[in-house]
């Protein structure tokens, strides 16, 4: 089935009922998405669909089909919020951090702490109390204030 | 050689990057060739006898594992030699192990269909109606007897905390692969020597065993000695097919059949004086220790000891037993004993200011310990104690008194909690454990070589910032090896608030050692010359640590962390629902290594005890959790948890690395009697946690 | 994942005609943003069987006003009610409602027909809709049907759908007077309701009610006595117009006692 992962048109062969975050980690070797509940509670699954976060252990494959679908990976390795987070201890254990990340990006420009806080109501951290990732946020949404740049990648 | 000062600075962490950009390989992103899925059966009832287990699905492609088929011994050496691996014959809990399968298609493994026959027993599952003691501690102190006698004033109570579910957002899970005739187990673990130790009595002593930690999704307690059940798991699997298997517990499997925190019931008799000091302290801790006895003795000492509060007190009687009770055994969980006995002590203490018409900041002021007192057992306090700094700075910074005034009548509230924390292994539990660290030299540098496990904590870091100072050389050259039983020492379990205090100071000495024997020469430059070598040291516990296991008294650990919590919080009148407004944890651990990290444990655990206070509940049916879903068991998102003012304050610890102590548990032990002491202030009598909003409309309407 | 999805078949509708018709040849349970179908899955709790994938019925996925009527398509997700101009302005109890549904991830899928269909009592649209008198559209490959929400759920988790038929749309007429929504979960986001009511003050007061009874309910006694602006009896009557039971999430008795808290709050706050 046709789509495309990380800005690339890919055809994936995977069971039209499969997880889309089992067909990530598998078919597609992308293992940054992580299981943490497979219930939709935990959002350490979380990919963009079309721009929109969403849990991905219960997305089903054919719904993406002709779809973008993004995941950590397609951040690359050297994206201000990923060096924030660890710089900020926004990430201590780092399992709920992909998925964190990924539901961050929906935060717009200029956010409250409350903006914040309702992107990330669907994503459970254990080990940081949250303080620490609202302030790689902020950070981050200044850097990107004074920078002059857009929400994307 | 350039000085540099990577102590007390938040430096850039030794994690890199991985962990952000979904690089980091947790236990579950690991594959080897030929690689099958490991499914643990397990028993459906809660105690009885297994007449007949039967595998009746095509067992072609299956590899089958029962108790049969262990070489060594099928126990999970750890305190006690009690509990299998897998089921003889006895089943003494729910989802307990009775044999595993794999298959190399995950689908087929789901569909493999094992019938049990049971003989069920009725289950004993109220630990007050428990007579099976596995454990009794008494801790005696003066003669309570008779000061409660003569006091002015006696107040009682009885406290009780819950099941704690850990809910690490990685869930267990271990990569078994055959090596050497023996195995090697990747795993998401906190203590890769006590797999170790658990495979050799498994596999057989002579069998080569090898343990290596995979970056772990969080532990807190939860991957201490669970870790040994799956590890030995996977490995019996792995040696039967001769393939690497892996096993991954989902959500439910891991809530239902791992560790959780000990459930307690606490009971307090005090004797005051009118005018507000303690003169007699009696108390009663009850644990509920689960089927087996694990590490439920210690987890009652550690209990005990801090069961008196941050206290003196000169007649203390606290005696303490865990039970036996057909549930899945309890384990470690950050605290470890201490939030809940601190719980008990700290609700009860608002009791008696409340009875006694005090002010309960008043009434901690008396009696908080201080430099020179002794506590429970004996142990004289030294200049390291700061309950009376962290009281006063917690008190002034949350304008305590004037907001518990103006509070009056409305729905707002605001309470306070004093606590301590012993860091490291209690009494002569670091000399018996020995630990080791090493460093080696390296053509560019130095590496960190312990058994230490980095599961979020900050370990690589904070041990690589020791390093770097006691040497004098950069933290950049500093290298951490990845826990490798084969390449690393025994530093013991990453556990206890000692992997600074305990670990970090065997490492500052091994620097120390190796500076000398650098002379004026950099890393390179030695090595360049001379090559390699490497410096291994064990611990050495400070010498004047007296402790008596028998009689426990003496000094329990080497130093305390002191901690005071404030809580404010708003109640909704209809719906009973708490909002905390905000959480001031003011803390001292010595001094922070790398404040970030230290912030981060602070917030972390302070969290983890406002779920422990207000949300968390497990819910128990004929002997298994019943709501082993995180839809159905809650912990705090964003919008629960509020703004964390974090306080840190320093009184450096002399024989700590750079003065530091151990902070990983002192701040689970403050929220809760916090948050159930800003509730009294509202008029509720809450005695028990969780305090959910079901608690309090019950409380309300009394 | 606890159920084999191999071997699970999936159709994919491109247009309302086309799922219409593979769901007259054979039985297939429709799937649209699967917040609730693919817990099943995961946990394997949901017997296995044919899907047809609805998510892609873009001419399900709208929002339009008609003859005064707002009409919200089945396909509508908790995202799209909360960023509706018409939402907002003709049924903004639906906006609270779908702000307290989960996080955003949830919100991003979970659709107002699936929260129907479902069916169960603690859905968080389904006190709003019902407080609202919104008509249901249902259709099969032949006909279509209209009824009352009222008239729609029979029982726990089940309703007079039938095995060949989509919702299609939600109608709701123009609401007269304040509307109030409150849902108490089990935490402050994220949260299944442990009760959940959806209120609206006009010259006829409405009350609906979740997670109190096997389905949603309306509480008509209550309503006709806040009519009478009788606010004691109201809420003596409403003690006893819902059942809530003991569950894993909450109590009967708590259920009750903030439902006729509640009750009082509703009318304090749309005085």
């Amino acid at each position: 089935m046709q789509f495309t992962l990380n800005g690339s048109d890919v055809n994936v062969d995977a069971p039209p009922a499969a997880r889309l975050l089992d067909v990530l980690r598998h078919e597609c070797r992308l293992t940054g998405t992580k299981e943490g509940c497979g219930e939709g509670e935990c959002g350490a699954c979380t990919v963009l669909i079309d721009g929109d976060p969403v849990c991905s252990c219960l997305v089903p494959f054919s719904q993406v089909e002709n779809a973008a679908v993004m995941t950590i990976e397609g951040l690359g390795d050297d994206h201000p919020l990923q060096h924030l987070f660890m710089n900020e201890v926004g990430a201590q254990c780092g399992i709920c951090t992909p998925g964190m990340i990924m539901a961050a990006l929906a935060i717009g420009n200029e956010p409250t702490i409350d903006d914040i806080k309702n992107a990330l109501a669907g994503n459970l951290c254990r080990c940081t109390g949250y303080g620490a990732i609202y302030r790689a946020i902020f950070k981050w949404r200044q850097q990107r204030a004074v920078a002059g740049g857009k929400i994307d990648a | 050689m350039q000085t540099v000062q990577a102590v007390g600075t938040s430096v850039t962490r030794k994690d890199g990057i991985g962990k952000a950009t979904g690089r980091a390989k947790y236990a579950d992103d690991l594959s080897f060739p030929g690689m099958l899925h490991g499914r643990t059966i397990r028993s459906t009832i809660a105690r009885g006898i297994v007449r007949k287990i039967s595998f009746d699905s095509d067992p072609t492609g299956f590899t089958i594992v029962d108790h049969r088929d262990i070489p060594g011994r099928n126990i999970v050496d750890l305190i006690e030699q009690d509990q299998p691996f897998l089921v003889e014959r006895e089943v003494r809990h729910m989802a307990e192990p009775l044999l595993l399968v794999a298959h190399e298609d995950p689908e087929k493994l789901l569909a493999a269909s094992v019938a049990v026959e049971y003989e069920a027993q009725p289950p004993l599952l109220d630990a007050e109606r428990s007579e099976g003691i596995l454990k009794r501690i008494d801790i005696v102190k003066g003669d309570v007897e008779s000061a409660l006698a003569s006091a002015d004033v006696i107040v009682e109570g009885v406290y009780r905390t819950g099941h704690q579910e850990h809910v690490y957002i990685e869930t267990n899970g271990v990569i078994a692969v055959p090596e050497d005739g023996g195995v090697a187990v990747y795993g998401s673990l906190q203590c890769p020597f006590y797999v170790i130790k658990a495979l050799k009595c498994l596999l057989g002593a002579n069998t080569h065993v090898r343990v290596i930690q995979t970056e772990t999704g969080g532990g807190f307690g939860g991957k201490e000695e669970y870790p040994s059940m799956i590890a030995g798991h996977a490995a019996l699997l792995a040696l039967k097919s001769g393939r690497p298997v892996k096993i991954i517990y989902d959500r439910v499997e891991d809530m239902v059949a791992t560790t959780k925190r000990h459930p307690s019931v606490v009971r307090h008799r005090t004797g005051v004086t009118r005018d507000g000091r303690i003169v007699a302290m009696d108390v009663d801790v009850l644990l509920d220790g689960g089927a087996y006895v694990t590490l439920s003795p210690v987890v009652l000492s550690r209990g005990c000891i801090h069961a008196a509060g941050a206290y003196r007190c000169e007649n203390t009687r606290i005696v303490g037993r865990a039970v036996f009770t057909n549930t899945p055994p309890n384990g470690a969980f950050r605290g470890f004993g201490a939030p809940q006995t601190e719980f008990a002590v700290e609700v009860h203490i608002d009791r008696i200011a409340e009875t006694l018409g005090m002010d309960p900041v008043t009434l901690r002021e008396i009696n908080a310990l201080r430099p020179g007192d002794t506590t429970a057992t004996g142990q004289r306090l030294r200049e390291d104690t700061s309950a009376r700094a962290v009281l006063d700075e917690a008190v002034r910074r949350t304008d305590f008194h004037r907001k518990r005034e103006a509070y009056q009548g409305t729905n707002r509230a605001i309470g306070l909690s004093l606590f301590y924390h012993g860091a490291g292994f209690t009494g002569s539990g670091e000399r018996q454990l020995n630990s080791r660290a090493r460093l080696e030299l390296t053509p560019t540098g130095v590496r960190i070589a312990v058994g230490s496990t980095e599961i979020g904590q900050g370990t690589r870091t904070m041990h690589a910032q020791i390093v770097a100072d006691a040497l004098g050389i950069p933290y950049e050259t500093i290298e951490v090896a990845q826990p490798d039983t084969a390449r690393v020492a025994d530093s013991g379990p990453t556990v206890a608030s000692r992997t600074c205090m305990v670990v970090g100071k065997i490492l500052q000495e091994c620097a120390l050692d190796m500076r000398e024997r650098l002379g004026r020469m950099s890393p390179e430059e030695y090595h360049g010359k001379y090559g390699a070598f490497s410096i291994e040291r064990k611990y050495e516990p400070p010498e004047w640590i007296q402790w008596d296991d028998h009689t426990y008294r003496g000094d329990a650990y080497a130093t305390f962390a002191w901690g005071c919590d404030v809580a404010e919080l708003e109640l909704d009148p209809e719906t009973y629902e708490v909002r905390p407004i905000r959480l001031t944890a003011v803390q001292e651990f010595g001094r922070p290594i790398h404040p970030a990290l230290a912030k981060g444990q602070i917030e972390g655990g302070t969290a983890q005890g406002l779920g422990y206070a207000l949300l968390e509940r497990v819910v128990m049916r004929d002997g298994a959790m019943a709501n082993a879903q995180l839809t159905n068991y809650v912990i705090p998102t964003t919008l629960d948890t509020p703004e964390l003012d974090v306080v840190m304050l320093e009184n450096p610890y002399q024989d700590g690395p750079f003065g530091a102590k151990g902070l990983g548990e002192l701040p689970m032990d403050g929220p809760a009697p916090a948050i159930v002491n800003a509730l009294r202030h509202l008029g509720l009598d809450v005695r028990e946690i969780p305090a959910t909003p079901e608690l309090i409309a019950q409380c309300s309407s009394r | 994942m606890r159920t084999a999805v191999a071997e699970l078949g999936v159709r994919r509708a491109r247009s309302l005609t086309e799922a219409l018709d593979i769901m007259r040849e054979e039985i297939r349970t429709p799937i649209a943003g699967a917040t609730d179908v693919y817990v099943g899955l995961n946990f394997g709790t949901l017997v296995p069987r044919r899907f047809v994938d609805i998510w892609g019925i873009s001419e399900l996925r709208r929002i339009d006003v008609r003859d005064g009527q707002l009409v919200i398509g089945a396909l509508t997700t908790y995202m799209d009610a909360i960023r509706s101009p018409h939402v907002a302005s003709r049924l903004p109890m639906l906006v609270d409602a779908g702000r307290q549904v989960g996080g955003p991830q949830i919100q991003n899928r979970g659709t107002i027909g699936g929260n129907i269909a479902n069916a169960s009592p603690a859905g968080d649209s389904l006190p709003v809709l019902l407080a609202a008198d919104a008509t249901l559209v249902v259709r099969n490959f032949a006909t279509e049907r209209r009824m009352p929400l009222a008239q729609f759920f029979t029982g726990y988790r089940t309703t007079v759908l039938r095995p060949d038929e989509l919702i299609v749309a939600i109608e709701v007429p123009p609401v007269t007077g304040k509307q109030w929504f409150r849902k108490v979960g089990t935490r402050a986001a994220q949260a299944i309701s442990k009760i959940v009511i959806a209120g609206v003050r006009g010259p006829s007061p409405r009350l609906a009610l979740g997670s109190v009874a096997p389905t949603v309910v309306r509480a008509h006694e209550t309503e006709r006595l806040l009519g009478m602006d009788a606010i004691d009896d109201a809420a003596a009557a409403l003690a006893n117009e819902i059942q809530p039971i003991d569950d894993l999430r909450s109590t009967a008795d708590y259920r009750r006692r903030v439902a006729v808290n509640l009750l009082r709050r509703f009318w304090r706050d749309t005085a």
